[in-house]
């Protein structure tokens, strides 16, 4: 079988919202591909549904990072095998049976129904931070006074950090999270931040509070080194994910003002329209990143043991085999479940249920109190994140009726 | 319609709880799946093939 062979990983966007069409393109011609990896090593990129799903679901692929061949999009493709090691408590990285242990310790703090009973407490929190809004007068940055200070309010306070001690996780959270980082770089900011996450263990520790670190150090089931990095792991993917949904979201949403409409017009629609946005947008720049454990033929490829593939979430959201007609076109009505927005197997986001409450209610009422919202800067302007791991707007200049 | 969970397999995504909790419900405990209504009546047969589609880690089956 002739297989289409990419050099390099193309990241460049030609519109906020879309993939990039080289991308969209190799879809097109092969929904498993080829992909050229920093060092040498020829792996293969997926960029269909179905075939992302099959990867993301199978026991064959490990998450460890060490076993990953890596980028040359990341850390300029230099990040050497023996200082990726999974350390322990990490069990994004981890497959089972660790990751399946460490990770059944969270699993009942994140049940639908715990989740929903959160959504009055939200509500606060979201009422509170657009009240702060309206106080700046006619016009502010919605990410630094809306979209970053909620889902970093919701966490903080489901774990017990206290938010006034942001500044220790969320510039180095940005740092890690850099495609223009240095592996040294990325690194350092996460042993500031493992440092902070280690003294709040000790901290909960001595005095135990109403909070999920409390009560995963209650259950006595993790050491305090696995517990400090679950906690880690819940902060990061707890804030940063959420708010870019909320900022890349409401900008995308003024960007069309005939769904905003569909949005405001039928306020039933704003589940339907959270799936919709996150299948349109992702939030993920590209990836997730899998290894094979052993050899795996999928649709007459034959994957080897030890080959790196990197599945494309933001191309398989916009596959025409899962979701015909026009899946470019964002339709708060049509039906966006099964999208892989928030991954697939048994990594699938553990606080999805939270981030569905944020967003429905951030919507919901941003809209609702800010019938004129409107963007401040001409859309060209709006600074997106494509140098970050998680894509989305560096800030969104708006304004609205004093 | 026969609906089988796999509690050793389910990884607390919710999944099948959002599409359906009249079927599925999760344990508070460590938020692996219940079931709650092993034949369905037809009224919910779509919504549980769809779960079954969705769940992240295959713990639902359907015969």
């Amino acid at each position: 079988m002739t297989e289409l062979i990419a050099d390099e990983l193309p990241i460049t966007r030609q519109n906020p919202f879309d993939p990039p069409a080289e991308v969209t393109r190799i879809r097109e011609q092969a929904r498993i591909s080829r992909l050229k990896f920093a060092d040498g090593h020829l792996g293969w990129l997926v960029t269909g549904h179905h075939q992302v799903r099959e990867i993301l679901g199978s026991p064959k692929f490990t998450n460890d990072p060490g076993k990953h061949h890596m980028l040359d999009v990341r850390f300029q493709g230099e990040a050497p095998p023996e200082r990726r090691k999974v350390e322990p408590g990490m069990f994004l990285s981890q497959d089972p049976p660790d990751h399946t242990r460490l990770r059944k310790m969270l699993q009942g703090q994140f049940t639908v129904r715990r989740m929903n009973q959160l959504s009055e407490w939200i509500g606060t929190i979201v009422d509170d931070q657009l009240e702060h809004l309206r106080s700046l007068g006619g016009k502010a940055d919605l990410v630094k006074e809306f979209a970053l200070p909620v889902p970093s309010l919701v966490i903080c306070a489901l774990l017990g950090v206290d938010y006034d001690e942001r500044h220790r996780f969320q510039d180095d959270t940005t740092k890690l999270l850099s495609l223009d980082s240095t592996f040294d770089e990325a690194m350092a900011a996460m042993k500031r931040i493992q440092e902070f996450m280690r003294e709040l263990i000790v901290r909960k520790k001595a005095a135990p509070g109403d909070d999920m670190i409390s009560d995963l150090l209650a259950t006595g089931e993790p050491t305090d080194e696995e517990a400090s990095n679950m906690a880690l792991l819940l902060l990061l993917a707890g804030h940063e994910t959420t708010a870019n949904m909320l900022g890349l979201g409401t900008f995308t949403l003024l960007q069309h003002p005939d769904q905003l409409k569909v949005l405001r017009d039928e306020p039933e629609v704003v589940d339907n329209a959270v799936e919709e946005l996150m299948r349109y947008l992702s939030i993920i720049h590209f990836g997730p990143v899998r290894t094979a454990t052993e050899d795996v033929e999928i649709e007459g490829h034959l994957i080897r043991a030890g080959d790196t593939v990197l599945m494309h979430v933001p191309a398989a959201n916009r596959d025409p085999e899962k979701f015909p007609g026009n899946p470019d076109e964002l339709d708060l009505r049509r039906p966006a479940s099964g999208h892989v927005a928030f991954g697939h197997g048994i990594h699938q986001c553990l606080g999805q249920q939270l981030a569905r409450i944020e967003m429905r209610i951030g919507f919901s009422k941003l809209f609702q109190e800010f019938p004129d919202l409107r963007l401040d800067v001409d859309p060209e302007e709006v600074p997106l994140r494509t140098d970050m791991g998680i894509y989305g707007v560096h800030s969104l200049p708006v304004a609205w009726s004093a | 319609m026969k609906i089988s969970v796999d509690q050793t397999k389910c990884c607390g995504s919710g999944m099948c709880v959002l599409t359906d909790p009249d079927l599925f419900d999760q344990n508070d405990e460590d938020g692996t799946v219940v079931l709650l209504q092993e034949h369905p009546d037809a009224g919910h047969e779509a919504t549980a093939e769809e779960a079954a589609n969705l769940c992240p880690a295959g713990a639902i089956t359907i015969s």
